[in-house]
């Protein structure tokens, strides 16, 4: 791939649905675990196509929003650049390549997973992999808990209870605890203003 | 349960799921586990844990464990049923809202949903690490290998896919079994 700095210019990079493609192609591989930092980088430093402000923008864009992160980011630069077109060959870019990875790695679960060996590999895997999980909540509890605790301690109790202790439906939690944490929130933005 | 049945079951379970992932696809794991698990019998606790394991490994975004539960629940065509749904639903949504943006992203309506809808999906993504480590941990060897992953992923900048590896290189050798 042609992969030429644009430093010093912000502007520079005016991406083709075709280099939002490739672009993503090599941020999906490249990304072992998390994309995220990886897209950063690419994204800002080497290609030049957000600077850094727009990139975080559009990160909290699309944190707010529903659904993987990463691949809503793909969907909004490659809107900016190119509309609809830009928005499909960013994402085809970012999701194509792994999903056929993980489906040959689950043809090889379902033909070897019974195996001795592989069986205690993924047991392994598997206890390291749900830690990245401890690691992960670990982390973004700790800002919110940090800077408003009695917001924020109910809400995370009460979702942590009724999901994996009670065991109830995700969306029937989500559906009555958003709004009043949303409105939680929202007082108390305006008592701080 | 028929493969058309199992098709239209991951196509809205996803779907949903797809529009409810706030914080991304961590935060709905104890829901795909319930349907996948509980619910619906495509799989065992075990498998699941062996899955999520293997998308957390393998490169790409980690919404994948999507892909690999729909490959499981109806082989290649639910893989690519649970993908599309898991991502068509939240992308389209996505570049609507990207073209309004503009217009709203200093209102104070915005800043509210997101800092309200944080704790909630902070509550969620730690009930996808309870589910993942009752499922995980079936013995005090596993549940110290959880640990010294959550340790260095937390307190550290090194790469967490070194603790994965390490940790299934301790597998092969036997030392789980």
């Amino acid at each position: 791939m042609t992969d030429r700095p644009v430093a010093g210019s912000p502007t520079a990079g005016t991406p083709t649905p075709w280099g939002l493609f490739v672009t993503f192609f090599v941020v999906a591989l490249s990304g072992f675990g998390g994309t995220l930092p990886f897209a950063r980088r690419t994204l800002v430093e080497r290609k030049a196509w957000l600077t850094p402000e727009d990139f975080t923008e559009t990160l909290s864009l699309c944190q707010t929003l529903p659904g993987p992160n990463i691949v809503n980011m793909s969907i909004v630069v490659g809107a900016r650049a190119c509309g609809w077109r830009g928005s499909v060959s960013a994402s085809l870019g970012l999701v194509g390549t792994p999903v056929i990875i993980v489906i040959a790695l689950g043809m090889l679960y379902s033909r070897y997973g019974g195996l001795e060996t592989v069986r205690n590999a993924l047991v392994g895997l598997g206890a390291s992999a749900s830690g990245l999980i401890v690691a992960t909540a670990a982390r973004m509890a700790e800002p919110l808990l940090r800077s408003r605790p009695w917001l924020a301690a109910p809400f995370i109790l009460v979702a942590f209870a009724a999901v994996a202790i009670l065991r109830f439906p995700l969306p029937y939690v989500l559906i009555a605890l958003g709004p009043l944490s949303i409105g939680a929130a929202w007082f108390w933005k305006k008592n701080r203003a | 349960m028929k493969t058309a049945d199992t098709l239209v079951a991951l196509a809205v379970q996803f779907t949903g799921l797809s529009l409810m992932a706030f914080g991304g696809a961590n935060a709905v794991i104890p829901e795909m586990h319930r349907q996948a698990v509980d619910v619906n019998h495509w799989m065992t606790n075990q498998d699941f844990a062996a899955l999520f394991a293997i998308a957390q490994a393998a490169p790409g975004p980690n919404f994948l464990v999507t892909t690999l539960i729909g490959w499981k629940a109806a082989g290649l065509a639910g893989a690519l049923v649970a993908t599309a749904a898991m991502c068509g639903p939240s992308c389209l949504l996505t570049f609507w809202v990207a073209k309004a943006w503009d217009k709203y992203r200093e209102t104070a309506w915005r800043s509210a949903i997101g800092a309200g809808l944080a704790p909630v999906t902070v509550g969620f993504v730690c009930s996808s690490a309870f589910v993942l480590v009752r499922a995980a941990d079936t013995g005090w060897k596993l549940a110290i290998v959880t640990a010294a992953t959550a340790a260095v992923a937390y307190f550290t900048k090194l790469n967490p896919l070194w603790c994965l590896f390490a940790a299934g290189g301790l597998g092969v050798f036997g030392l789980f079994s």
